[in-house]
Formats: C-alpha cells, sequence, structure tokens
C-alpha cells in the first residue's frame, strides 16, 4: 500500500510535488552553479601561474632584491652619434639587458637541483632589448620616455608602443621585446615549457650555443617573421627555427634562445636570471622553499602559492565574488529551499487533516501515516535533487560554453619572476595582464553534494510533515474541514 | 457489548471548557442498533467517538466486551479500530488519490493482510455494495451515493462487530438516501453487526427501534418498538 499510495499522491498532486521539488532545486542547481564555477576560478588562477611557470615547475629561485640605489640606475642610455644637421642616414641601436637587472651564477642551478626535495632546476636568462631605429639629424631621446614605454603592452610584449620620439629635428622609433634564454638540454621546465611549438621545431640538446631562435607567436606574426626567416640582436644573427603558441593567451616572451646566446648577448656570462625548480613531492613544496632560502643566501625563492596571492584583476574579483558572496547566496537560497518546502510539506498535511485523521480511525498506526508522508517528501526532495542537478549542470555547461573572458593581473614583484619579462629594465615592478576563459567543470563531488542535500532536504520537510501528521488524531476524521 | 458509565468528555481550549458529554450511562447489546438524535453541538459525534474508540473520554468508562477503552494503551486502541469497528462518515472520508479498490483496502492494511488476498476482498465488497463496475475510479469520478457506497464497503471488508455511522446521508439526496439507509440496515441484518447511527433526519429517526437523544451533552433513551426499517422496504440489496 505504502508505494501505491506513494505513486497516487505524487502523480495526482503533480502540482503541490512540484512546486516543493521545484524550490528544492533552485537551491541545489544554486550550489552546483557556485560550486562548479568556484572550481573553474581556482582552474583559471591554475592555468594563470601555469602560464608563468610552466607546468611542473613548483617555484622559481631568484636573487634576492636588494634596494634600487638609484631610480634611474637602470634606466638606458643611448649613445647616437648626433650628426651634422644634413645627415639623415638611419640609425640602429639595440640595448640589452638582463631583466631586472639581477643575475645570479649559473653555478647555482647545479647547487639549488642538489637541495633536498628537489627533483630538478633549470637555468634562464630573460633579457630585455630596447630597439631604436632612428633617422635624425639633432636631438636626444629622453631616457624617461623610452623607459615607460616598456610598460605599455600587455606582459611586456612591446610591439604596441612605439612611442615616436621627435626632438630637434629627430625622427626615431623606441621598440623593446623580450628574450628568454632557455636551457636547450632541459626544456620541460623554464620558460618554452609553457607553449608548444606550433610550427617548425625547437632546440635540439646540442644547440647550446646556436645561432637560432624560437619566436613567441604574437611577436612573430607582429614582424612576420616565418620559420627560416633571419633577424638581428646587436649585430648577431638569428635564424627562426620554430614559432611557440603559449599555452594561455597571453605571451610573456618574444625570442627565445639557447640560454648561451642570450648570455653573450646580455654580457651575463656564466649567469641566469630564474632557476625553475620542480620539487619530488608536490606537497612538500614549502619545506623545499625554506631548505633553498635556507642554504642559498642571497636568493629569492617564489612559489606558485605567493604567486596566486598577487594574482588581481577580473579573475581574481570573480573568485573571490564566487567564494564569499556565492557561497552565502547559494547558503541562503538553500536554506530558503529548505524552510519553504519544510512550510509547504507541512501546510500540505496540514490540508490532509481528515484523510490522516480517517486512516488513524480505521487503525492505521501513527508511524504508518508518518512513513507516508516522510516517504512522499523524500520523492520530493530526489525529484528536487534531480532538478536540480540538470539545472545546475544546464548553469555550469552554459557558462563554460560562454566561456566569459576574465582578466588576471599578477603584480610580479620578484624580479623575473616566471620568465615572465614584464617590466622594463629597471626595477620598477612589473604587471603581467592576461586573459582567461571561464569554464565551470562540474566534479562528481559536487554530484554527490547535491544529492545529498537533496536528501536531507527531503528528510527535512518529511520530518516537518512527519512530525505534523503524527500529532493528528482519529478524532479528526471527523473534523469538517476538507 | 458496550457498557458506558459517567461518560464525561470536556474540550478545553485555552481557558474556555467546553463539556460534550455529562455523564452518559449507555448500553449497547451485541447486534443491536441505535440511533442516536439531537440538536447541533449537543455531543452526539462525541459520543460516537467514545465509542468508536477515537478518542478517550475525560471521566467514565467506555467498555466494549469488558475491555474498557478509556484505559487501553493506544496501540491496542489502534489495533481495536482496526479490527472491530467499521466507521462510516457524513463526507465519506475517502481517500481522494486513490481508487475505489485502494480506498477499500486501507481498512485491510493495519491488519497485515496479503495484497493479492487484500485486492481480493475489496473487490469483492465493493459489488456487495453494487459497485463491481467502479474499482478502478477515483473518488471524483463517483456521485456522492457511490462514494458513500466505497465507505460502507472500506467499513465493512474487514467484518467488524461494531458499525458506527455518523450522519451517513447528510451530504445525500433523498432518493439516495433511502438506498443507503436500506443498504447499511440490510448488511446490519446479514452480519449480525452493532450498529450506531447519528442522524438529524427526523425521518430516519422516527423508524429507529431505539432511540437515544443527546443534548447539551445528556442522553435519553427512547424505545420504538413498531418502527419499521429501511432493509424492509428495500429487499433489492444483495447480501454481502
Ligand atoms: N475538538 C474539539 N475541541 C473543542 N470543542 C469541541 C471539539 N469537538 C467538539 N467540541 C464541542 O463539543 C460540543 C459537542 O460537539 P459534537 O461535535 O459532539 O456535536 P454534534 O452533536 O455532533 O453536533 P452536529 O450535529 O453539529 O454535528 C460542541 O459544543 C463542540 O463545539
Ligand atoms: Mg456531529
Amino acid at each position: 500500500m505504502f508505494g501505491i499510495y506513494l505513486k497516487r499522491e505524487l502523480s495526482r498532486r503533480k502540482k503541490a510535488a512540484l512546486v516543493i521539488a521545484l524550490g528544492l532545486a533552485l537551491g541545489i542547481a544554486l550550489v552546483i552553479t557556485v560550486n562548479s564555477v568556484s572550481a573553474g576560478m581556482t582552474q583559471a588562477q591554475d592555468k594563470v601561474l601555469q602560464s608563468l611557470y610552466g607546468l611542473g615547475t613548483d617555484m622559481t629561485v631568484t636573487k634576492a632584491r636588494t634596494a634600487p640605489t638609484s631610480g634611474s640606475s637602470g634606466r638606458p642610455n643611448f649613445q647616437f652619434d648626433a650628426k651634422s644637421e644634413d645627415d639623415d642616414s638611419t640609425q640602429s641601436s639595440d640595448r640589452v639587458m638582463t631583466q631586472g637587472g639581477q643575475a645570479l651564477a649559473s653555478s647555482l642551478v647545479a647547487k639549488v637541483a642538489a637541495q633536498q626535495g628537489v627533483s630538478s632546476a633549470v637555468g634562464a636568462l630573460s633579457l630585455n632589448v630596447t630597439k631604436v631605429d632612428g633617422s635624425f639629424t639633432q636631438g636626444k631621446a629622453k631616457s624617461s620616455t623610452s623607459g615607460q614605454s616598456n610598460q605599455g603592452g600587455p606582459g611586456g610584449s612591446s610591439g604596441g608602443s612605439m612611442p615616436q620620439v621627435q626632438g630637434g629635428g629627430a625622427s626615431f622609433d623606441v621598440n623593446s621585446y623580450s628574450v628568454g634564454g632557455v636551457d636547450v638540454t632541459d626544456q620541460d621546465l623554464g620558460p618554452l615549457s609553457t607553449s608548444k611549438i606550433t610550427s617548425g621545431r625547437t632546440f635540439t640538446a646540442a644547440e647550446t650555443n646556436a645561432k637560432l631562435a624560437v619566436v613567441g607567436k604574437s611577436y612573430a606574426k607582429e614582424n612576420k617573421y616565418k620559420v627560416g626567416s633571419t633577424f638581428k640582436i646587436s649585430g648577431t644573427k638569428y635564424t627562426v627555427i620554430g614559432i611557440a603558441t603559449p599555452d594561455s593567451s597571453d605571451s610573456t616572451t618574444d625570442v627565445y634562445l639557447p640560454l648561451k646566446q642570450a648570455q653573450t648577448l646580455g654580457d651575463a656570462k656564466n649567469k641566469v636570471t630564474t632557476i625553475y625548480v620542480k620539487a619530488t613531492d608536490s606537497k612538500q613544496i614549502d619545506t623545499v622553499k625554506a631548505t633553498i632560502q635556507k642554504n642559498i643566501s642571497g636568493t629569492t625563492v617564489t612559489t606558485s602559492a605567493d604567486l596566486a596571492e598577487t594574482v588581481s584583476g577580473s579573475l581574481s574579483t570573480a573568485s573571490d565574488l564566487a567564494t564569499s558572496v556565492g557561497k552565502w547566496l547559494s547558503i541562503a537560497v538553500l536554506a530558503a529551499a529548505f524552510l519553504v518546502a519544510a512550510l509547504l510539506t507541512s501546510s500540505a498535511v496540514s490540508r490532509r487533516v481528515r484523510e490522516f485523521g480517517t486512516l488513524k480511525a480505521l487503525g492505521w498506526p501513527s508511524r504508518r501515516v508518518t512513513r507516508q508522508v516522510v516517504g512522499e517528501s523524500m520523492v520530493n526532495g530526489l525529484l528536487g535533487g534531480a532538478l536540480g542537478i540538470g539545472l545546475g549542470l544546464a548553469a555550469a555547461y552554459t557558462v563554460t560554453a560562454i566561456s566569459p573572458k576574465l582578466t588576471a593581473q599578477l603584480g610580479s614583484t620578484g624580479g623575473g619572476m616566471g620568465g615572465g619579462p614584464g617590466g622594463g629594465p629597471g626595477q620598477q615592478s612589473a604587471q603581467n595582464t592576461m586573459e582567461i576563459a571561464l569554464s565551470a567543470p562540474v566534479s562528481a563531488t559536487t554530484i554527490a553534494l547535491a544529492v545529498g542535500l537533496a536528501v536531507a532536504g527531503g528528510l527535512i520537510a518529511g520530518a516537518m510533515g512527519g512530525w505534523r501528521a503524527s500529532r493528528m488524531r482519529p478524532a479528526d476524521a471527523l473534523r469538517s474541514v476538507s | 457489548m458496550y457498557r458506558l458509565t459517567g461518560v464525561t468528555k470536556r474540550y478545553t481550549r485555552g481557558k474556555e471548557t467546553v463539556e460534550a458529554l455529562r455523564g452518559v450511562d449507555l448500553t449497547i447489546e451485541d447486534g443491536d442498533q441505535l440511533v442516536i438524535q439531537g440538536p447541533t453541538g449537543g455531543g452526539k459525534s462525541t459520543l460516537l467517538q467514545m465509542i468508536g474508540g477515537l478518542d478517550r473520554p475525560s471521566t467514565g468508562s467506555v467498555e466494549l466486551d469488558g475491555v474498557d477503552l478509556a484505559t487501553i494503551s493506544e496501540a491496542k486502541l489502534t489495533r481495536l479500530r482496526a479490527e472491530k469497528i467499521g466507521i462510516i462518515f457524513q463526507a465519506f472520508n475517502l481517500i481522494p488519490t486513490l481508487t475505489a479498490q485502494e480506498n477499500v483496502e486501507t481498512a485491510l492494511v493495519p491488519l497485515g493482510v496479503k495484497p493479492a488476498e487484500r485486492r481480493e476482498r475489496a473487490a469483492e465488497a465493493l459489488r456487495s455494495v453494487g459497485l463491481g463496475e467502479r474499482l478502478g475510479h477515483v473518488p471524483t469520478e463517483l456521485s456522492g451515493g457511490q462514494q458513500q457506497r466505497v465507505a460502507i464497503a472500506r467499513a465493512l471488508v474487514k467484518k467488524p462487530k461494531v458499525l458506527l455511522a455518523d450522519e451517513p446521508t447528510g451530504n445525500l439526496d433523498e432518493g439516495t438516501r433511502d438506498d443507503i439507509m436500506g443498504l447499511l440496515e440490510g448488511l446490519w441484518h446479514e452480519y449480525g453487526l452493532t450498529f450506531v447511527m447519528v442522524t438529524h433526519d427526523s425521518s430516519i429517526a422516527r423508524r429507529a427501534p431505539r432511540l437515544a437523544t443527546i443534548k447539551a451533552g445528556q442522553i435519553t433513551l427512547t424505545e420504538q418498538p413498531g418502527a419499521r426499517q429501511y432493509a424492509q422496504q428495500a429487499p433489492g440489496v444483495r447480501a454481502y
């Protein structure tokens, strides 16, 4: 009878059942959506960090920052020959600087690699090349202007900003780009590990000092470089062997060269700016960080957790929103849904006072009547759960389908962190802005949570209704309310 | 047989106390019929509740075959209702979502009758009240008279000792009322039920061999030996 009665009630009172189920569904759907969007935010943040570090990089080691002695110390100085007034010949000059202006001895790479808990360590040198092409008769390039220009483009790729400095009849372009010197013998870690080679090839392990280059996709496009193209840096000619497409929408390095070439260009023999470190156990990162910092003085160790704290922008805002407002909103809606379900169930039971009174008058024990009520609301709860999971999945898939773009700003306070030369020469802190598409992955845990909530909702409503039903007396069968 | 002694029922609501029954003494022999009448609010339904074990008196005792319904445990009282008491209501009190057959089956549920047997017995009971063709209908698909027949089948399917009816024809028109009364009396005769019925209908009261009048919670009994009954008038009723 339990089953038949239950079936009849639910099928012949569909509307009432649906109202309760929908209320619960809404709450559950919201929980799923907020949960999956939060998960998406976390993924997006991981992606941001990964794009800077490369997959598998757990931390970076850079030179501990010393306070800059003077603001202008790192600014570029160009030496142009101020020719006579009639001379309109074009001149070009490259100024190559190590990123952040400070470097570590490359012998430290082996030392870091030898630390306990370190799986591997790879050194890389980040350079910033400021190229000035000009034709002028007399004039001065204002160094402060060129310094600012380095911060213009997103991620420091400077293609977009070409301030024209005109002074005293001079006309020339300032153009800066970033160069990453990579350890060709181990490319799993380091700046190039965040990109895929989409054209041509990468360096072979033997090309430790070859005059070859891999160029970032957007920089290649800007300069119309293809595999086989050549270009010069400070008079050295390089041949493009591959185009690298970064995993995330934004690139941080424009040109990749073998480490030795970069060291030569940057006048930084046996120096690296960043050591990429992979830990043997990703759970021991903090311990490893402490070990390195203790054993190798004068270094700054930055983990992805440290980096995550510097993420700002709409991603970080949205992520904060999802974890704070979203969480509270879903809890509030869920609580409201539970309350509404409980009240509706309870009022539905009150309206059936004569029905339950009659059953008791017929000799139905109280618990049998209560069980019936609880059974009904359990089904309502599960129905709500199913609807809610459907709604929540739909919402999550919609978010994933739309993939709203979020921006993330990484305030990199450490010099040359992650091989992302975001800033110009000098010690101004750099900002990396990148765009990340938001997805909302629904995990099995989220679904399990939803089912749990549905059962809880059904139980709460059922407890309320069941309690009401249990208090009805057989004499209620004679009550005139219908 | 029933023996009620000094049955008093007080309802308290806040500070107000209503005495619905005041010291009712009453004996009903097995197989007897008793019709209860009286003004509205007099206490008729309250008395029926005492007799049916739906509620307990405030003081006094309600003995059915020597068992005092006022003092036995709730579980025993529930069991007693399930086994021995059949009840019919003015508003029929069918479960609106269940079919006629399922409604009748609800009376057998607390007795632990197996589903197949339950269905068979319910169908048989419905056939005996002339609703063999309506097993799968829900109450809203039935007329008032038909609904009351389903309720009668439900009251009698368990073969109770006592049949109680609170204004069973109160919601029915005259023709249907006579049908239902004929059916009830036929069944009463057939099964030797103890039959207690509350009615407002003076034409029914007039035909009752034994009449109780309740006013302000107090009972007066009248014997009417010459009363003619419905069963003799409506012989077409099929025995169940
Ligand atoms: N549950 C209750 N709570 C409070 N008072 C009640 C309750 N049930 C009945 N009463 C009161 O007890 C008195 C007797 O009620 P009862 O229902 O027995 O009258 P009745 O004779 O059946 O009337 P009617 O002919 O209108 O059905 C009335 O005054 C009624 O208001
Ligand atoms: Mg009454």
